[in-house]
């Protein structure tokens, strides 16, 4: 029998604000534990919190791009359950009231094209961290991460496969960071997401029973344990075997998902609406205003860059993937005109050496002006296409512009016909083996030459006059 | 002379006059309170020294500088103990002040001290206090009430001069009643609620406990307005209360709610509460009766929600971060269990079981939502009748004092001395208890007016009538 799965995730994006959800504490990563807390953030007796617009703000802004319809009025709620890095023993969050609903977002997988729906978005304060590691008498909290401001997407179980789910995660972290609410940091926990799996036989319309799994950190991980579930889920009903309901932590060592805690022991949040939060009004105007600030997304963005600067869509697609990136291309075209020319400087030279670093676009020395200026020098006929490579690794090295290092490294391309004439005469007379056979009728063998005239002038000669210069004097040869 | 027999305002003349200084008043203050605190145990914690320092450091200018005030355990001063009058937070030193705090520092109040409750607030008697009931001073056998029994308590023996108290279902006016004092229940949301530590949060509001009402507006004035570290606090232009005391309430039109003059009213103190309505009858009120019929579900209503919040507001106690922690746990969560198990007395933990209970998956709509759709019908209720009248007149209590550990085994009992306070809770509307006479016994007779929501001023005029006429403001418990 062949089955499909069914996936839905549940993406926790950390809030790009300064201050955190309830009180005015810094959401600073990595500080002391337990320099960034108040009283409110600690959940001492007394003390009450206070919702920070932004957070709002930026949770509507999220629903915008993801074509969701915003409550107009949200409520806060408690989700009590005792947990010792968990100042107030719950949780304040949204339950029956998010802030918004009823969305989607389109990916592309295989060249096809695919709407995924958002059940809803809403907002609530992250709890702390328990500190077991290097402590001799017990265990530690840490309150830097209580109430930093969450906003929690849920997908509709439109998701059917691990490559679909990977391309969701990607296209949901690229629209967060083109609205700048989310610096979608896996490693740092600023972006996290558990998943909701199932597996029914193909043309089942019901849903097999799922499971849910935690602990994917990164893109790769999400995608294999995904891959492992589902054919876990699947050989167990081959076997004839029953699923069972359960939250399952993913192990990136083992490459396996393992049972975490069962239906059975789920909690009884006892939700109820926060007494000490009035309610989110949330009025047309406050949307209006908002849908002022969006920024251009990345799929409007790809289109754009389609229609303006005529480069193929694959390329605008690379490029918008990231809006740091096409900020970049943007700029560099600005300067340069042949835009088709700077996407392939930019898909081929700038992200290989970004990738190699794992470096970001963000950390590059390469200005616009010197990226555009690199490729005049080639059009000019200053470096070959070839040394220009070499340019371009130094440029992003140490941030020199292409003239100085064209200049300090002697890279200038020769040109002289006589010079080149010269090195020419010089590689036929010393290989005459291969003239031989270039005159017995193996005119492969003038690539050999060429490639002996780049060596001896380190790469410089031109490229075009080498060949030509090269072809006249064999022809003479053979008609001699 | 006997400075702590003063009110707020006799002190305000003599202080600005030049004639008494600060530290006389405290002094004075201090020494009545050793001499009748053993008899009452009104206070947990006695300010001495930092009272002393206040005044040595010099007080601001302002309405209260100078004047010794007293406040519930459970209202935060920085750096001194607040206990709620439970053992779980016996060593808690908060590291904030509450907003009333501050607010009582800026008018240059002198805190003496922090006064006795139920423990978190819960209870009308305060017997349930890790620190020992506190007594009566009008009859030493007899419950203060509850839950600021404290506040009320040493008011009422001039252990202090004014007090603040916590109201959530009558906590502030039960007592008052009981000891023969004012006590006001402000609007919620007039008075900010950042450092009382929380019972339930949707019904909790701090206000004045006073000898009598001009106190009570001139306290009010201080304690009352907006703050922006309490999302339910409102702006509302407030005005100066003491301008409605003028003795005159021509024309004000009184209701008279037939749902709390049936059963159970006892009837000295219905007699009482009559007389009342005869003054403001006889001078020009307009006396309306009026209904408000989801008046018998008030109490049950009240109960499920107030237990609900409080299930969870109380579970930030289990001794990972601040008091009391068990000496030995095997484990976290046996030290939860045992931390609770012996940090919280019966009448709090049973509470927080019908909390957990009401809010639990299965029973929410059935209790809690039930509930939430009760208090809106009680709501409108007062919606309807203030269109018709603009104060409303009860009896603050069904009866006078009970006797301590009286209704101590039947808490169903014990919750029914508050079912003519619970209501206004429900409704978020201010309401006042001043004494109206005295029953057989010489105990207090309390007499309530409520008003719309931010109408203290009609409230305060009509208290202040009837404290005119009513007389017995003068008349002191037998210490
Ligand atoms: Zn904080």
């Amino acid at each position: 029998m062949n089955y499909e799965a069914v996936i839905g995730l549940e993406v926790h994006a950390q809030l790009l604000t300064k201050s955190k959800i309830f009180c005015s504490c810094s959401t600073q990563f990595g500080s002391e534990p337990n320099t960034q807390t108040c009283p409110v953030c600690l959940g001492m007796p007394g003390v009450l919190p206070v919702a920070n617009r932004e957070v709002i703000n930026m949770a509507i802004k999220t629903s915008l791009a993801l074509n969701c319809k915003i409550n107009n009025y949200g409520r806060f709620a408690r989700k009590n359950y005792f947990y010792p890095d968990l100042p107030k023993n719950y949780q304040i969050s949204q339950y029956e009231e998010p802030l918004s609903e009823h969305g989607y977002l389109e990916i592309d997988v295989n060249g096809k094209r695919k709407k995924i729906g958002i059940v809803r978005i809403h907002i609530e304060e992250d709890a702390g961290k328990n500190i077991h590691e290097n402590v001799v008498d017990g265990s530690y909290v840490d309150l830097n991460r209580t109430g930093v401001p969450l906003m929690e997407i849920v997908s509709e179980p439109d998701i059917n496969t691990p490559e679909e789910a990977r391309a969701y995660l990607t296209q949901l972290k690229n629209i967060l960071l083109y609205l700048e609410v989310c610096d979608c940091n896996m490693e740092e926990g600023s972006l996290r997401c558990d998943a909701n799996i199932s597996v029914r036989p193909v043309g089942q319309k019901e849903f097999g029973t799922k499971t849910e799994i935690k602990n994917m950190n990164s893109f790769s991980n999400l995608q294999k344990a995904l891959e492992y579930e589902i054919e876990r889920q699947v050989d167990i009903l081959q076997d004839g075997g029953r699923i069972v309901q359960e939250t399952r932590l993913w192990d990136p060592s083992s490459g396996t998902t393992a049972s975490m805690r069962s239906k059975e022991e789920a909690h009884d949040y006892r939700y109820f609406p926060c007494p000490d939060l009035v309610p989110v009004v949330v009025d047309e105007e406050w949307i209006e205003n908002i849908k002022k600030t969006l920024p251009e997304l990345p799929d409007e963005k790809k289109q754009r860059f389609v229609s303006q600067y005529g480069i193929p869509e694959y390329d605008a697609g690379v490029i918008t993937a990231s809006k740091a990136l096409a900020d970049y291309y943007e700029k560099v075209a600005a300067i340069y005109n042949d835009a088709k020319k700077v996407s392939n400087w930019v898909m081929g030279e700038l992200l290989r050496l970004l990738k190699e670093d794992e470096k970001e676009i963000s950390d590059i020395l390469i200005t616009p002006e010197n990226f555009a200026s690199l490729l005049q020098l080639i059009d000019k006929g200053t470096i070959s296409g070839k040394i220009a490579k070499t340019v371009f690794e130094e440029m992003y090295k140490n941030g020199k512009t292409p003239d100085e290092i064209v200049e300090e490294k002697g890279l200038e391309q020769v040109s002289d016909e006589g010079e080149i004439a010269g090195i020419i005469d010089r590689v036929l007379a010393e290989n005459t083996k291969q003239v031989e056979q270039y005159l017995g009728g193996k005119e492969k063998v003038a690539g050999f030459f060429v490639g002996q005239v780049m060596k001896a002038t380190s790469g410089k000669a031109n490229p075009g006059l080498v060949n030509k210069i090269l072809k006249e004097k064999l022809e003479a040869m053979k008609n001699k | 002379m006997d400075l702590y027999r003063k009110t707020i305002w006799q002190l305000r003349e003599l202080l600005d006059r030049g004639e008494i200084k600060p530290e006389e008043v405290l002094d004075s203050v201090l020494r009545r309170i050793e001499e009748v605190n053993g008899k009452i145990n009104g206070y947990i914690t006695v300010l001495e020294d930092y009272a002393k320092n206040q005044i040595e450091k010099g007080l601001p200018e302002g309405p209260l500088s100078g004047v010794p005030i007293a406040v519930k355990d459970n209202i935060c001063i920085k750096d001194q103990l607040t206990t709620c009058a439970s053992k779980i937070l016996y060593n808690f030193r908060p590291p904030y002040n509450a907003d009333v705090t501050e607010r009582l520092l800026n008018a240059g109040a002198v805190i003496c001290g922090k006064t006795n409750l139920d423990e978190f607030a819960m209870g009308s008697s305060t017997e349930n206090s890790y620190f020992g009931p506190t007594r009566n001073p009008w009859n030493v056998e007899c419950a203060p009430g509850g839950s600021s029994g404290g506040s009320a308590a040493v008011v009422s023996a001039d252990a202090c001069i004014a007090a603040l108290g916590s109201d959530t279902g009558g906590s502030i006016r039960q007592p008052a009643s009981f000891c023969g004092m004012v006590g006001m229940k402000p609007t919620y949301g007039a008075v900010s609620r950042y450092g009382l530590v929380a019972f339930a949060s949707s019904l909790d509001q701090i206000g004045p406990m006073t000898k009598d009402v001009r106190d009570c507006a001139m306290l009010l004035n201080v304690i009352s307005g907006y703050d922006r570290r309490d999302s339910t606090s409102l702006k509302f232009d407030r005005p100066d209360y003491t301008k409605a005391l003028t003795g005159e309430i021509k024309g004000i039109r009184v209701g008279i709610p037939s749902e709390y003059f049936g059963e159970g009213l006892n009837q000295e103190v219905a007699d009482a509460v009559k007389k009342g309505i005869e003054y403001l009858s006889s001078s020009g009120a307009e006396i309306i009766d009026i209904s408000l019929p989801h008046t018998d579900y008030a109490v049950s209503c009240y109960y499920i929600l107030a237990t609900a919040e409080a299930s969870s507001n109380l579970a930030r106690y289990d001794g990972v971060k601040y008091g009391y922690r068990t000496e030995k746990s095997s484990n976290l969560i046996d030290m939860y269990f045992k931390t609770r198990g012996e940090g919280f007395g019966a009448e709090v933990k049973r509470r927080i079981m019908l909390g957990t209970y009401a809010l639990s998956s299965g029973y929410y709509d059935a209790y809690y939502a039930k509930a939430q759709k009760v208090r809106t019908l009680i709501k409108e209720d007062f919606d309807k009748a203030f269109e018709k009248v603009d104060v409303i007149v009860t009896p603050t209590s069904p009866t006078t004092a009970f006797k301590i550990g009286e209704k101590a085994d039947d808490p169903l009992q014990m919750y029914l001395s508050d079912i003519f306070t619970i209501s206004v809770n429900l409704g978020g509307l201010p309401a006042i208890s001043i004494p109206c006479g005295f029953d057989s016994k010489s105990l207090p007779i309390g007499f309530q007016i409520i008003s719309k929501h931010f109408d203290e001023s009609t409230l305060l005029r009509c208290a202040y009538f009837l404290e005119e006429k009513f007389a017995v403001k003068d008349k002191k418990p037998p210490l």
